[in-house]
């Protein structure tokens, strides 16, 4: 990975490795080697596919230093301990270490831009990233592909299920894949990606036949009167065809593992996806666990409103949903800071609690209005909110 | 990719579902084994949530899952490395033969009392460590105690896939017996004697994941060479759990080193045989450290068996055990004329002799081990040498308190010199850990069981598990 010159290098902290030899003998591409002293990365031959990071028992592996010239293998093998980055380097590093995909990382910039710099809940897992890039991306098969929302409403949400055949991509519940919309030969500039949030868990949409779900609205206006490239491209596949897939991205909006955890979900739309996600997690592995998952749920009318009948038919005891319904007929619109607002009093409750987690996804408009709710409802806001961000348990991705 | 089943009850990437024979033998096992897990795994913290490593997939993204789990509810499983077509055998007389994916008839016996010893040694680590939950010096130190008690859990579940599923009703009677036997009974003890002594302290669990799990190393890697096929698939894949178990003793010792040589330095304390001033500041004393050492390197020694074995030479021959890294080694794979230098006792002198080098299999594979275990202690030196104390460990010679092999009971002293006509027990008296030794250790062993907080004998670590920080709740301990 190479940055105006300079070079993301992979070593070896040689403070920590214990010389297992595992990740020599799990490198596909035999980049790394050893001596009697220490086990070295060769620049000349790693290609960063990250293969050898799951399994270090030590996390020495997972070392990494922006460079002007790679460190040789002959230097390494003398290396007591890892030398400190080159001074001019370092807000580099920085940089590079939050995504090493630019462009997906602009996108999800962008997602984030009014949202805090949260750090990931404690016990959530450690993500994957970049495993597919875009000059290596993953061909995903269509397997399914199904309108979630009511026919002859103005909202198409699709579901759609992609296999991913004999490779290895591994999501966690919140992570995004980008998507390569198709691309005109004579265009010399390459096409743009879009994000779309995983809806399903990590162990797939149908457990151990290695796939993944997206949820994908039709934007049939782009503002420029135009519709929507990727969304269309994705909603028109039939079973069978292919769809080139890069990321895993997003190594923050991530789910606690831990059972005892409390989940306030807000979402509106297709924000719903990495919520289902994380649900489904909880509903497969710890259904009975202590954690309480409370839903906060958006949307004009019940039949716009994505996944509703399988929604429906969660347990009671799983998951409490708070729908919000702002144009259905016979009742009063409500929005879902309408739905915070009724809530309050047993919101405030379970914030008081440390294993409390607060998700936000969806539209940018809903994050101004809840916010004000919570200003106005919750004396010290401010405070708490500081001290959420602080804590990895308040989490913001909207666009 | 073969991709394991994780909601069966036995998670699998070998068909379980389709082989109803081996699903009903697993399945009947099953209940024992939980049995002698509730009776004999590690002792009061069945009910707490473990932050464990789990595999989900055999592959390297698949492999090292994290999550809260209770230790009774643990995945164990049957897991192979993904298995290559085309292999051949690597060495012995089928030597460039296609792998077997069967046990070949005349080999039956011999296979199945590897698999027997390798598969006896799992369960018996785990009796070793029954009583350590109860000291542990961090939250984070009893996680890694608790993922090496489930993955060697799961090692015996390796081995006694391979029996049952290759060894008819002899493989399930033997699957049985694994789960009768135990470490340290006078009646029905382990196979091996080093899986009978006690694992009393946390020094002596450091000790024995540095020095005994990596003679499982050694061990686990020669078979993983093997003809066999299942055999060499399912020890591959225990190899990547075997290392984060040297991982804990390594870094476990050299954690102990790092407190010991802060807390001297911070009192300025410049011998380190003041051990009565070392030890008032509630840190291990180096010597004491040696003598540790000492023991467990010399006990470990031992599970190599004798320099010449003819079992070691016919499990070469028929290529069911081959050497450590054997597909990297550049000779003939066959062994019938090369020569090995074997260290033997000649009076009192320990001289060097070249041997056939078929008979001396052992004495190769505990070469190998000695000097990886040699690389260890240089890197635990450094932590000396770097805070600025003058002292430095070190190995005792081969010959040194062996209740095996050539140099067994023989008077060697930890430099290699031999004192003809004193008795064995007056030479290695003094080099070993003494009651007042065990007694200071024992008194230094207070759980602790508070986030981030660490035993004054035990430095934090340097980087903790799966990226988290240090103070990470790696148990929950309320139930």
């Amino acid at each position: 990975m190479t940055t105006a010159g300079l070079v993301r290098q992979h070593l070896i902290d040689p403070e920590v490795c214990i010389r297992c030899n595992t990740c020599e003998e799990t490198c596909p591409i035999d980049a790394i080697t050893h001596n009697d002293d220490n086990y070295v990365v060769d620049p000349a031959i790693c290609a960063a596919c990250g293969d050898c990071l799951g399994p270090c028992p030590t996390g020495a592996i997972d070392s990494w230093r922006i460079v002007n010239t790679p460190h040789p293998i002959d230097a390494q093998f003398e290396w007591d301990m890892l030398p400190a980055n080159d001074a001019e380097v370092d807000d580099l590093e920085e940089q590079e270490a939050d995504t090493l995909d630019s462009e997906a990382g602009e996108l999800l910039a962008l997602a984030h831009q009014f949202a805090p710099k949260t750090p990931p809940p404690a016990s959530a897992s450690t993500p994957h990233l970049n495993v597919a890039t875009r000059r290596n991306p993953i061909v995903a098969t269509v397997v399914g592909n199904y309108r979630i929302t009511a026919p002859g409403t103005d909202s198409d949400v699709h579901h759609i299920v992609l296999d991913l055949g004999g490779d290895a991509f591994p999501i966690l519940e919140g992570q995004s894949v980008g998507v390569l919309p198709p691309h005109d030969p004579d265009d010399q500039r390459s096409p743009a990606i879009r994000l779309y949030s995983v809806c399903s868990p990590r162990d797939g949409e149908r457990p151990g036949h290695n796939n993944l779900a997206l949820t994908v609205k039709r934007v049939i206006d782009n503002g420029h009167g135009l519709p929507g490239l990727a969304s269309n491209y994705l909603c028109d596949r039939e079973r069978g065809d292919t769809v080139s897939l890069i990321g895993p991205f997003g190594d923050t909006f991530l789910m606690p593992m831990d059972p005892a955890s409390n989940l306030i979900m807000i979402c509106t739309g297709t924000g719903s996806a990495p919520f289902r996600a994380m649900t489904e997690y909880r509903r497969r592995h710890l259904p009975a666990g202590p954690g309480k998952l409370w839903l906060f749920f958006g949307a004009r009318t019940r039949a716009e409103l994505p996944y509703f009948g399988p929604l429906m038919k969660l347990e009671r005891s799983l998951i409490e949903i708070e729908l919000c319904l702002s144009r259905e007929e016979g009742i009063p619109a409500r929005h879902v800071q309408d739905g915070l607002r009724d809530r309050l009093a047993e919101l405030k409750v379970l914030l008081d609690q440390e294993s409390t987690y607060l998700y936000l996804c969806g539209v940018k408009g809903m994050e101004g209005s809840i916010r004000s709710v919570l200003t106005e409802g919750i004396d010290d806001w401010d405070l708490r909110e500081a001290k959420l961000i602080e804590e990895g348990r308040l989490h913001v991705e909207t666009y | 990719m073969e991709l394991i089943d994780y909601d069966a009850q036995i998670p699998n990437n070998v068909a379980l579902a389709s082989d109803d024979r081996l699903k009903r033998a697993l399945e009947q096992w099953h209940p024992g084994y939980l049995n002698w897990w509730n009776q004999m795994g590690p002792m009061g913290f069945n009910d707490s949530e473990v932050y464990l490593r789990t595999a989900t997939g055999v592959d390297p993204k698949g492999w090292a899952q994290f999550q809260y789990v209770k230790m009774p509810e643990y995945r164990w499983g049957i897991f192979l490395a993904p298995g290559d077509p085309e292999r051949k055998i690597g060495f012995g007389e089928h030597f460039g033969e296609p792998v077997w994916q069967e046990v070949p008839g005349e080999y039956r016996a011999m296979l199945r009392r590897l698999l027997v010893v390798q598969g006896d040694t799992e369960p018996a680590s785990v009796e070793q460590q029954r009583h350590l939950g109860a000291t542990a010096p961090s939250l984070y130190d009893l996680r890694n105690l608790f993922q090496v008690n489930v993955e060697e859990g799961r090692h015996l579940w390796a081995m006694v896939y391979l029996l049952q599923r290759y060894f008819g009703r002899d493989g399930r009677e033997e699957a049985e017996a694994l789960l009768t036997r135990r470490s340290g009974d006078d009646d029905r003890p382990r196979m091996l004697g080093a899986f009978n002594e006690e694992t009393p302290d946390w020094l002596s669990f450091f000790m024995f994941t540095f020095f005994t799990d990596r003679d499982g190393k050694y061990q686990l890697e020669a078979l993983a060479q093997s003809g066999f096929d299942p055999l060499a698939r399912t020890t591959r894949f225990m190899l990547t759990e075997e290392a984060h178990h040297m991982f804990v003793g390594e870094s476990g010792i050299g954690r102990v080193i790092e407190a010991t040589a802060t807390a001297m330095i911070a009192a300025h304390i410049d011998d380190p045989t003041d051990v009565e001033r070392i030890r008032s500041l509630n840190v291990i004393d180096l010597p004491t450290l040696q003598r540790y050492l000492n023991f467990h390197f010399s006990v470990s020694l031992d599970l190599f068996g004798a320099e010449a074995s003819s079992n070691a030479a016919n499990a070469f021959a028929a290529g069911l055990k081959g050497r450590f890294n054997e597909h990297k080694i550049d000779d003939d794979h066959r062994l019938t004329n090369s020569t090995y230098p074997v260290l033997r006792l000649e009076e009192t002198d320990i001289v060097n002799r070249n041997e056939p080098a078929l008979s001396v299999l052992n004495a190769r594979l505990r070469d190998d081990y000695a000097n990886d275990c040699t690389n260890g202690v240089k890197r635990w030196n450094k932590i000396l040498e770097k805070a600025g104390v003058d002292y430095r460990l070190s190995l005792p010679h081969v010959g040194f308190h062996r209740q095996v092999g050539e140099f067994q009971m023989a008077p060697i002293d930890p430099s290699g010199q031999v004192h003809k006509g004193v008795a064995f027990h007056d030479i290695v008296e003094g080099h070993l850990p003494s009651s007042d030794d065990r007694a200071f250790i024992t008194s230094l062993m207070q759980p602790i069981y508070e986030p981030g907080s660490y035993a004054s004998w035990i430095a934090p670590p340097k980087v903790a598990i799966d990226n988290k920080p240090g103070d990470f709740e790696f148990v929950r301990l309320h139930g």
